[in-house]
């Protein structure tokens, strides 16, 4: 797929008021999303991957503020759409799936009626017709007695039924973009792997592309084009799946990965890896490397502006002093 | 790693609780005011007998209804006389005492009957609570105007009646909050600490819960206070609370009611001073309970 | 939920049986209901023939059984006073009381709730500072004194309104907006708190998120949620404002059956008074248990349990 990007980020940026000062909650991220891939965002909590989605759905709270050189939706500039502009688009052309299906639906009306008023605010269509999309799609999201459930309430529903629901409200409108921000996250682990399962096989069969934000670096491995590490508000690498986890280039990164078994290469017995410290705040001028406090290989330079260093040109980019993310001394510990 | 002056690594540093607390109560514009205007008049109402220009008692049927200075009037009474040529000034300033001793005596007996109750529902449950629960139904079933107005008719209108009714009616907010703080203390893991190591019940709830709720106690004390003060002018202002020549700013106005047509002043002023006490009160408790539980405000 | 409403309803009957208890008991705490109606100048004679012929010499439980069965029955026995029967009396004035507390409430909600939401749709906005002063102000203002300050701005100086009577429905503004008012606050404070609640929840950005406009997120998905405690308030609050409107009523002279009670109790008429306290009650019993349904029939989450 060489055609233009349907989601395309250059310097995006998001400030935060807060009591004595400012948190520079997401600074400087640039990355592309062509149509029908996959990129998953990484990162702990607390390093901006919610914040960047919310930005380009245009729901960020009146206080959060966001700049960018460039956020273009196939071709529409979102950082000069309206309000009124980015309500059109939202629910239409791009969805989002939140992380707590247990009070993201409203508790006062019953699953039908969320459900339609997904496909009534956008398309001139019946009450009838939008129900009947409605069972359709609850039925494409593998909830069984569909018609039923229209009249049931969100609290009648368990989390797992429950993010099926918001899966389905997401694609009322066959949008062409979703965003799903940790969908799975607070569900119970075999309920976790169907969740996700669905959404990537619906993402493949409608051929829409996936903003999937995580923080489980197995599930990257498995459904990822495209891989962004975030770290502390910067995006410290970026690149396809393959490349970034064939070769992981940025300290952080290689942390992460330690941090996870895997079976047949990982010892038995043997210790896994950890990062130590703690993400540092962001209140304030931040300036330099943010990983540099907890990276075995810091050096002063850390302190200055980082480079964006090409392990493949046009493709798998970080951001470190060290060309190829490692101190010239042999510090490290092998992994 | 041995970059010491790495800003990243700069360590927080917040203010202490204690400064906290001062920078939030001398933060708090409600607090603040309510307190010195609180202030001012309990000051007014203990030194009554010497700020006090005339004698609240005094009549004088030569003076009757003069005006107040700035409509007009002399120095002499500064805000005028009454009806009975009493000076209103005196009158207000005597009326401060009832209005603070009703209020203060009243909030104190009912806190202790409402506390007793709600302490006793949390701690204990079950049955104690079922019963103060009903109890603290059937006591918002009844009209609290009418049954103190019916109390004090039978009675008869001393300030010791008046102060006694109303302690008896006002304990269903105390009993109210406490217990649900009761409930929410009695969880904590310092309870049941204290039960396993054999405390008794007495020393449990005076010892491991009471400090801890007494912030909300101080809380409705100040509202029931305020509560209480109305009701007092109310029901003298109906003829069926403090009963005359006592000076209460409720019967004041009832008194100052006739003459309204003529020289509403003689409503004004009490009306005035008696929304000025009760502002006071209840922000001083507004921000007793935004100060000492700031996560409790809406 | 019928299991829920059986259980209200039972608990409200238990509660009216036991203001029922207390307000019979105020007769004998008044001392010698016998001498009361005699007057000053009775003999201890006409006491007497008054105690046999009233039945006040017989035992109380025994005289608590009948005047509650007769109560049930509608019959609250006979006004010292007007000599006439105090059920009459009563169903004459309540009216009158009802009118204004229907207005009242009205005149309440209708003021008190959108500037709740307004005020928690901008918080810390001139608009909601105004709300809080008005709020603040209203739990302070005596409603006496309110009253009369409104008889003097709009019956005296301006001659716009009529000071008393129940005339005409221009008779019920004032009294509405006094009693309104005493509602205010805490409805308004619910309202604010409520949907300042609501409007930070996950589903209200879901709804934002599907691209519904901000007057459909605002009304149908964040007022719905954060009305349903305010329902239940002003039902509450209405049952209070019955009670209280013997103020009201009193200064606006609107011969309503608070005023019957400020009559009746400077005139000593026991079983007026009586029944007025048991008719109050059963206001604030029936408002409640109302509340408690409405509530749990507004919300889905209780209407299935």
């Amino acid at each position: 797929m060489t055609d233009t990007p349907i989601l395309s980020v250059r310097n995006l940026t998001i400030d935060i008021p807060v009591g004595g000062g400012t948190l520079h909650a997401v600074r400087g991220i640039d990355f592309d999303l062509n149509r029908g891939e996959t990129l998953c965002i990484v990162g702990e909590s607390g390093s901006g991957k919610s914040l960047t989605s919310l930005a380009l759905m245009g729901l960020l709270g009146k206080k959060i503020s966001r700049r960018a050189d460039r956020m273009e939706f196939d071709g529409i500039d979102l950082m000069k759409t309206s309000q009124r502009g980015m309500r059109k688009l939202r629910g239409l052309r791009m969805s989002m799936i939140f992380q707590e299906p247990m009070t993201s639906l409203n508790p006062a009306y019953t699953i039908g009626d969320q459900l339609a008023e997904a496909l009534l605010l956008h398309k001139k269509v019946s009450r009838e017709q939008a129900r009947a999309r409605a069972v359709e799609l609850l039925e494409k999201v593998g909830i069984t007695a569909a018609k039923s459930r229209l009249s049931q309430y969100p609290h009648q529903l368990s989390g797992g039924l429950r993010q099926r629901v918001m899966i389905a409200m997401a694609l009322m409108c066959e949008p062409e973009l979703i965003i799903a921000d940790e969908p799975t996250t607070a569900l119970d682990v075999t309920i976790q792997a169907q969740i996700l399962r669905l959404l990537v096989d619906l993402q493949k069969e409608l051929g829409m592309a996936m903003i999937l934000i995580t923080h489980d670096l197995g599930v990257v491995a498995r459904v990822a084009d495209k891989v962004a590490v975030m770290y502390a508000g910067e995006l410290v690498e970026t690149g396809p799946a393959a490349d970034v986890f064939g070769a992981p280039a940025h300290p952080y990164t290689r942390g992460l990965l330690r941090c996870i078994p895997v079976p047949g290469k990982t010892e038995r017995g043997a210790e896994l890896g950890t990062i130590p410290g703690i993400v540092p705040s962001l209140v304030g001028e931040v300036s330099g490397c943010p990983f540099r406090t907890r990276c075995d290989h810091a050096v002063d330079a850390c302190r200055q502006p980082i480079p964006l260093r090409e392990q493949q040109a046009g493709r798998h980019s970080f951001r470190c002093v060290h060309p190829d993310g490692r101190a010239a001394s042999p510090q490290e510990v092998p992994a | 790693m041995t970059q010491t002056a790495d800003p990243l690594l700069q360590e927080i540093t917040g203010p202490t609780p204690g400064q906290l607390l001062r920078k939030r109560i001398f933060g708090h514009q409600g607090l603040l005011i309510g307190s010195i205007v609180l202030g001012l008049l309990v000051i007014v109402a203990l030194f009554a007998p010497l700020i006090a220009p005339h004698d609240p008692y005094a009549q004088s049927l030569l003076a009757r209804m003069e005006p107040p200075v700035f409509l007009g009037g002399s120095w002499e009474h500064p805000l005028g006389t009454d009806h009975l040529g009493r000076d209103y000034l005196s009158r207000l300033i005597y009326g401060a005492r009832v209005s603070l001793l009703i209020g203060l005596v009243a909030a104190l007996i009912s806190g202790l009957i409402g506390t007793a109750m709600g302490v006793a529902a949390g701690y204990f449950g079950g049955r104690v609570d079922a019963v103060v629960t009903f109890l603290i139904n059937v006591r918002l079933a009844m009209p609290v105007v009418l049954v103190a107005l019916a109390v004090v008719a039978i009675f008869g209108g001393s300030l010791t009646v008046v102060i006694t009714v109303l302690g008896l009616l006002l304990w269903d907010r105390f009993a109210v909050v406490m217990r649900a703080s009761t409930l929410q203390v009695q969880g904590r893991e310092y309870v049941a600490a204290a039960r396993a190591i054999g405390c008794s019940n007495t020393r449990i709830v005076m010892s491991e819960i009471m400090p801890n709720i007494v912030n909300n106690l101080i809380v409705v004390i100040t509202l029931e206070m305020a509560h209480a003060v109305l009701l007092e002018a109310a029901l003298s202002f109906l003829g069926l609370g403090v009963q005359p020549p006592t000076p209460s700013w409720g019967l004041m106005v009832s008194e100052g009611k006739q003459m309204m047509l003529f020289e509403p002043w003689l409503v004004l002023i009490p009306g005035f001073v008696l929304f000025a006490l009760v502002l006071s009160i209840n922000l001083l408790g507004d921000g007793l309970r935004d100060v000492t539980a700031p996560e409790n405000r809406n | 939920m019928l299991r829920f409403i059986l259980k209200r309803a039972g608990l409200a009957i238990l509660v009216a049986f036991t203001v029922s208890l207390i307000s019979f008991s105020l007769l004998f705490l008044s001392g010698d209901p016998a001498a009361a109606i005699a007057g000053e100048h009775a003999s201890d004679q006409d006491i007497e023939a008054i105690r046999r012929i009233y039945g006040f010499d017989r035992p109380m439980l025994l005289q608590y059984w009948e005047w509650l069965s007769s109560a049930l029955m509608g019959d609250f026995g006979e006004s010292y006073y007007f000599k006439l029967p105090v059920a009459g009396l009563i169903a004459e004035r309540l009216s009158i009381t009802m009118t204004l507390g229907v207005c009242g409430i009205s005149f309440a909600l209708l003021t008190a709730v959108p500037l709740g939401v307004a005020a928690a749709i901008r918080p810390n906005s001139l608009l909601d500072r105004f709300a809080l002063f008005l709020s603040v102000a209203g739990q302070a203002m005596p409603s006496f004194w309110f009253g009369l300050i409104l008889i003097v701005v709009f019956s005296i100086q301006l001659g716009w309104l009529p000071p008393s009577g129940t005339a005409t429905p221009l008779h019920f503004v004032m009294p509405t907006i006094v009693l309104g008012y005493y509602a205010m606050p805490a409805i308004m404070r619910l309202t604010r708190a409520g949907m300042l609640e609501v409007l930070s929840s996950d589903y209200i950005r879901t709804a934002r998120a599907k691209g519904a406009p901000e007057g459909l997120v605002m009304f149908k998905h964040a007022l719905r949620n954060a009305i349903i405690p305010v329902v239940s308030l002003a039902a509450v609050q209405m049952g209070f404002m019955l009670g209280g409107s013997i103020v009201v009523e009193s200064i606006f002279a609107l011969h309503g059956a608070g005023y019957l009670a400020w009559e009746s109790i400077s005139r000593n008429d026991l079983p007026t008074v009586q029944a007025l306290i048991l008719v109050f009650s059963m206001f604030y019993i029936v408002f409640t248990f109302l509340a408690d349904v409405l509530n749990a029939w507004l919300d889905p989450r209780m209407r299935a349990g």
